[in-house]
């Protein structure tokens, strides 16, 4: 058992393009769920528009890239207006039912053979991302003492804690707005709001577009860390996975995706090696007829799915959270 | 004694399964591809444009040349099929590999459907799998479209009734909880596992397997909401942190069946493969119209006991208003414990009864999760019948849907419909026109 691979293992996780993608889906149903009480469960069907709209420019359309992260960030956009208006009219949980929906006929759409030509089936798309990484300024490997990054990820990691930041500063700046107190104040009573002449419906909108934008980031974040895309990178789990860190940093607040980010892919990747050290090898600590190698990579999905159960019923404010701010339930 | 009475019929149903089942043809089961320690990529070459009695997915392609080479181009090992049309070559770890037909060992006469299609690249993740080359699929659009329609029909028939066994529990258990229970896709798989595993594991016939599974799921419904969900309700904790709670069970419970199961296609081990009844234009397996009868017999006693019995009143009171409810006398947390039994054993049932029909893996109800959804909500959340019709209309569209978008894309023109329906007419299509904002 080597406890210094598994602690940097989890580390380069935990502070590497994981995080990053994650932090930045969860910011996006920060906005939708932390502060106005949205159930996204279709990140993962943004995060997708966005990166088949920058890789499919870039290599079948033959744009250039930076008009490919436009392009991504307005199909984004624009799946968001399209969700939004038939659901955000009604309760909760038929957002959840649509957008769920959406992000797998997506999914499917995108890895079918039929539009094999455009985004390239099964198999994704690839070498869309020449533009980013020319700009890469480090000229090796980098070295942070606890974990090191190859020298394309150490780029794209750079990038995207930037694009966090800013992101943060963005949500805090809004939140603390007039836009954002309205948006605070449908999550907790919808027809109060609307008795004060507020149009919810616009105001849920835009919540739906900007963290719709946010999961564009994330998209973004996937296709360069991989500097690949397949359909699997968008699957439905990957929608819970971000809800799991929302939950666990604490919704509502600002740094909350952040810490949960953090936290998340430290303990994922960290349990993950911990689990295929233990049952792996000549002599494994834990014997085979209990645990073999593939059923040792199951292990950290469990922990998770139990966690996020056990977090939303013993804590669900999470770590930061206020509990009386977020009243997760207002009907 | 009405409680009774209600899980009486659902036995009642059971029971007409085992008589149904006498006709039921036998077949040996699929054969399974040698592997060797570690991890193989295995190839089943079928003709399917030759399907025949013993063999209804297509004749094995015997002799022909499989290679598979890694990433960079370099082979790492070769196999010729066997006379089941299986090659199977061991790789020593997961990752990305190119599988290439050898098109000169092909017998004369049969071609791939796609010839430029002689590469496939797979990427291994750590367990056994399987890859395909279609051969002979172009033949098979020659049949006569309204052979073709009728075929789709009823197998859009069979998925819709299986989807509406599983969406009357999730219906259930919305309508008197008001939990959408994320994790129901994996009461289904759990319901096709523990019929596995009392076929397979301990050897019991099917016909007395699977009625098990459902009787042993009633009992997973009642620990369920008695040990689980019920503290949680008495909680307090809301409808919403209730769904996440939801997806949380659902993720450890797939994990856990991953863990247990593996994340192999396994087969009870009769009534694999049978080769159908044919009356004029019209063709069916007999385990097919089984699956039918069963479903059709449980929905018609379920509907009529909510309908008829006072258990039934007393569940749509509870689905109403439960506080009016309770004062009138109903014991609320009773009715909820029972609508978890029936809802899980429904569940359970369509399950074994998707298991009989595809072969049964660890996500089969996870990938019928978002369809039952669609039905439910089409249907009206809440409403009974609205489910059931919803999941009829949904299995049609299903099926019949592939006359003109291609089978890959099946399940997204359901999950379209849902979108446009919530559109126009959000109370669904069978639900009363009241405001759900």
């Amino acid at each position: 058992m080597d406890w210094g691979f598994i602690f940097e293992q989890a580390m380069g996780s935990a502070l590497g393009p994981d995080a990053v993608v994650y932090a930045l889906a969860a910011i996006g149903l920060n906005v939708h769920f932390g502060y106005t009480g949205l159930l996204n469960f279709g990140q993962a069907g943004f995060m997708a528009v966005a990166a088949y709209g920058l890789a499919a420019s870039v290599t079948s359309w033959g744009l250039p890239f930076w008009v490919g992260l436009l392009v991504g960030l307005g199909a984004a956009g624009v799946l968001a207006l399209l969700l939004g208006a038939p659901t955000l009219r009604l309760r909760a949980e038929y957002l959840a039912i649509v957008t769920i929906a959406a992000a797998e006929i997506l999914r499917i759409v995108i890895g079918s053979v039929t539009l094999k030509d455009e985004f390239g089936g099964r198999d994704g798309l690839q070498s869309f991302s020449d533009s980013f990484t020319a700009l890469n300024p480090y000229s090796g490997t980098v070295d942070l003492g606890l974990f090191s990054l190859s020298r394309g990820d150490a780029w794209v990691t750079t990038v995207g804690w930037v694009l966090v930041a800013l992101s943060c500063l963005l949500v805090w700046a809004l939140m603390r707005s007039p836009w954002g107190r309205v948006l605070k104040s449908i999550r907790e009573d919808e027809d109060a709001v609307r008795s004060l002449g507020k149009n919810v419906f616009g105001y849920k909108m835009q919540a739906l577009v900007l963290g719709g934008l946010f999961g564009a980031l994330a998209g973004f974040m996937v296709a360069l860390q991989q500097a690949a895309i397949n359909p699997d990178n968008f699957s439905t789990d990957v929608t819970f996975n971000a809800y799991a860190v929302l939950i666990l940093g604490g919704a509502a607040r600002v740094l909350g995706p952040v810490v949960g980010a953090v936290i998340f892919w430290f303990l994922i990747s960290g349990l993950g090696t911990f689990f295929s050290e233990a049952a792996g090898g000549r002599d494994p600590l834990i014997p085979t007829w209990l645990m073999t190698d593939t059923q040792a990579s199951l292990v950290r999905f469990i922990l998770l799915g139990a966690g996020l159960a056990a977090l939303m019923i013993l804590r669900p404010q999470g770590i930061f959270g206020d509990r009386r701010e977020l009243a997760i339930d207002a009907r | 004694m009405r409680v009774r009475a209600i899980l009486g019929l659902l036995g009642a149903a059971m029971v007409s399964l085992l008589c149904l089942g006498g006709s039921v043809l036998a077949a040996a089961a699929v054969p399974m591809a040698p592997g060797d320690e570690g991890i193989s990529i295995n190839v089943i070459l079928l003709d399917q444009g030759q399907p025949t009695a013993e063999n209804p997915k297509g004749t094995p392609i015997p002799g022909v040349r499989i290679i598979v080479e890694d990433a960079t181009g370099t082979e790492i090992g070769n196999d010729v099929t066997n006379k089941k049309g299986v090659a199977s070559v061991s790789v020593a770890e997961g990752g990305d590999y190119v599988v290439r037909l050898d098109t000169d060992t092909l017998p004369e006469g049969t071609e791939l459907s796609d010839p430029d299609d002689v590469t496939n690249s797979v990427n291994v993740l750590g367990f056994d799998t399987t890859v395909q080359f279609p051969i002979g699929l172009a033949e098979r659009t020659g049949t006569d479209i309204g052979t073709r329609i009728l075929g789709l029909v009823l197998s859009g028939l069979k998925f819709g009734l299986i989807i509406a066994l599983a969406s009357l529990g999730l219906s259930l258990v919305f309508g008197t909880t008001g939990l959408t229970n994320f994790s129901h896709g994996e009461l289904v798989t759990l319901g096709a596992l523990l019929a596995y595993g009392f076929n397979v594991g301990l050897g019991l016939h099917v016909l007395i397997a699977a009625p098990l599974a459902v009787v042993a799921m009633a009992v997973v419904g009642y620990l369920q909401d008695a040990g689980f969900w019920s503290p949680l309700r008495r909680r307090g904790t809301g409808n919403i942190a209730l769904m996440i709670v939801s997806i949380g069970v659902a993720l450890f419970l797939r994990s856990m069946f991953q863990y247990v199961f593996g994340g192999e296609t396994k087969a009870y081990d009769r009534y694999v493969t049978q080769a159908p009844w044919t009356l004029g234009p019209l063709s069916i397996t007999p385990k097919s119209l089984v699956i039918d009868l069963i479903a059709i017999v449980v929905l018609v006693l379920v509907s009529l006991a909510v309908a008829r019995t006072r258990l039934g009143k007393a569940t749509r009171a509870v689905a109403d208003n439960p506080p009016l409810a309770a004062s009138s006398g109903i014991n609320v947390n009773l009715i909820i414990s029972i609508v978890w039994i029936m809802g899980t054993a429904l569940a359970g049932l369509s399950g074994v009864l998707l298991g009989l029909d595809q072969q049964v893996e660890f996500q089969i109800g996870f990938k019928i999760l978002l369809l039952v959804f669609a039905a439910v909500t089409l249907g009206g959340l809440g409403t009974i019948w609205g489910a059931m019709a919803a999941s009829l209309v949904v299995g049609l569209l299903v099926e019949l849907s592939t006359l003109v978008i291609p089978s890959e894309l099946k399940y997204v023109g359901a999950l379209l419909l849902l979108i446009v329906i919530l559109l126009f007419r959000p109370q669904g299509l069978f639900g009363r026109a009241e405001r759900v904002g």
